[in-house]
């Protein structure tokens, strides 16, 4: 008879990874809406501000990566909320497996679950931007490096305001100074691109800030929903 | 000097240490605060470039230093609070970010009142440290509205401490990060970076107005803490004693 | 007068004075008006507390 084996540390990682991503299979609106939400959002600068060509080549990034922001922002809502509501949340919070850990898990599911999707997307996006085709290159890595933070960050907010009436308009207040840095360097990296100069700078700095999130973020996150859930 | 810091924990202690200490703040910070505005601004030379309105400096500075003093205060107050778990460190953070951000909102206004005759406009996306300054002010907001929505007050505590402390690790990155962006546009920048030498009789009332400033800070924010403190006690036998002396007597 | 004109500069320089101080008074007004009704709230409370329990 097989001895039963003790979960190893990455099982509950998986698990909830696994799980999430089902989840999100079976309610692919979860998935669609902040994509839709990027690429109108996107579409709103230009019939804002005219299409001039010139001047939507310019602003292009920053309008794209805006964008990006408030689609993870609107996603991230609801990070916690279903598990909140149905009981797994506190189920997460009593299992033996670190909090963390598997706070790390759902920061991770979630950018599968939308940052990545908006990175494939954004070429298309780009180019109703003149984006030209060494930007658009640095653009995916950037938003890539930038949803990975904005994930990260956001799981923090989303763990200090679930349960929260209100938590919505509260949670876009708390994330956004976070993240102000990861849009700065993000966006100028990719105008810098677009003029033909040094892009390593702004690359280093993103690929330095996520490594940051993803060592500090969960453990913050896993703080905040413990003493949201008391 | 462990036992003074143990009796300064705890709250009655603290109430009346603040009581006494609050005077002598508040004494010689508005002597400090005096001559400062009074050196600064009739007795020190007009400045080379930006004549009389460089003047503004002495109250500009002292804003931009204690709002960033202030987050510091509350970063570390809510930490102590946090991990020690003690209550009186959670009041020094609930009452410092009101002060905190009263100066950050002090540091743009008059920052920007101070670049209007250099740059022309109310506002300049090209100065780092105003921008730096604005972003400070949103972490202030979000500090002050995670602890309103939350009704428990150890909760409230607890999750705002997270908050800070996030907020407090990413504030070099925001300064850094909005320094570079900056620089990327070569604006004009509110206070010149190594310039001719600052004359000592600019320096003198500056330094006088930022020590004045802190003891200020330090006043208001222990007068705001003891009301803190009444509220969170307010079920303790001191406070019932203190508030109404005649059941005792 | 030079110093009120301050090189022409007197709008922006009194100003920028003039706000400061009136956040700090207005800073310490609060702060004691609040802690004026803090105290007398809690006195009414425990006032009819005890009132109540007589």
């Amino acid at each position: 008879m097989n001895a039963p084996h003790l979960p190893r540390m990455f099982d509950g990682l998986v698990a909830v990874i696994r799980r999430d991503l089902e989840l999100a299979w079976r309610r692919p609106g979860d998935v669609l809406n902040p994509l839709f939400f990027f690429a109108i959002v996107s579409t709103l600068f230009p019939l804002a501000v005219g299409p001039d060509a010139e001047q939507l080549a310019l602003n292009g990034p920053g309008v794209l990566w805006v964008a990006a922001l408030l689609a993870a922002l609107l996603s991230l809502n609801s990070l916690f909320l279903n598990d909140y509501e149905d009981g797994s949340l506190e189920q997460m919070l009593l299992s033996p497996q670190p909090l963390p850990l598997l706070a790390l898990a759902k920061s991770m599911s979630h950018w599968l679950v939308s940052g990545l999707p908006l990175v494939i997307l954004s070429p298309l996006i780009a180019m109703s931007f003149q984006m030209p085709a060494r930007a658009t290159t640095v653009m995916m890595l950037t938003l890539a490096l930038g949803t990975v933070s904005f994930s990260l960050l956001g799981s923090i907010g989303a763990g200090l305001t679930v349960g929260l009436n209100r938590g919505n308009a509260l949670l876009s207040l708390l994330i956004l100074p976070l993240a102000m840095p990861v849009l700065i360097f993000g966006a100028r990296t990719v105008s810098l691109a677009a003029a033909d100069d040094a892009v390593s700078a702004g690359l280093y700095f993103l690929g330095a800030y996520c490594m940051l999130a993803l060592t500090l973020a969960p453990f913050a996150t896993a703080a905040a929903l413990k003493i949201s859930n008391e | 000097m462990w036992t003074f810091l143990h009796k300064l924990s705890s709250p009655p202690h603290f109430y009346d240490l603040a009581a006494r200490m609050i005077p002598w703040l508040a004494g010689s910070a508005l002597l400090l605060i005096t001559y400062g505005t009074i050196a600064g601004l009739f007795f020190a030379p007009p400045d080379y470039q930006q004549g009389d309105s460089f003047r503004i400096i002495y109250v500009h500075v002292p804003a931009a230093y204690l709002s960033m003093m202030a987050y510091a205060v509350l970063a570390v107050s809510a930490g102590i609070g946090l991990i020690w778990r003690i209550k009186l460190a959670h009041a020094v953070a609930a009452g410092a970010a009101p002060l905190g951000a009263w100066f950050t909102f002090l540091a743009l206004v008059t920052g920007s009142i101070w670049g209007r005759p250099m740059w022309g406009t109310w506002w300049e996306w090209g100065d780092p440290r105003l921008t730096s300054e604005l972003i400070l002010l949103f972490l202030y907001f979000g500090y002050m509205a995670l602890r309103a929505a939350i009704d428990d007050t150890a909760k409230a505590d607890r999750a705002s401490a997270v908050l800070a402390l996030a907020g407090a690790v990413n504030l070099p990155i925001i300064h850094f990060s909005v320094e570079w962006w900056s620089s990327l546009h070569q604006g004009p920048t509110l206070i010149r970076e190594g310039g001719p030498a600052i004359a000592a009789e600019m320096l003198w009332p500056l330094l006088a107005m930022i020590l004045g400033f802190s003891l200020l800070f330090g006043a208001l924010l222990l007068a705001r803490v003891r009301t803190e403190v009444l509220i969170r006690e307010r079920r303790a036998k001191w406070v019932r004693k203190l508030v109404y002396p005649e059941e005792t007597a | 007068m030079e110093l009120l004109s301050m090189g022409g500069y007197g709008a922006y320089v009194w100003t920028a004075y003039a706000l400061t101080f009136g956040v700090v008074l207005l800073c310490v007004a609060q702060g004691r008006r609040r802690h004026r009704r803090v105290f007398s709230d809690l006195r009414t409370r425990f006032r009819s507390a005890v009132e109540r329990g007589k």
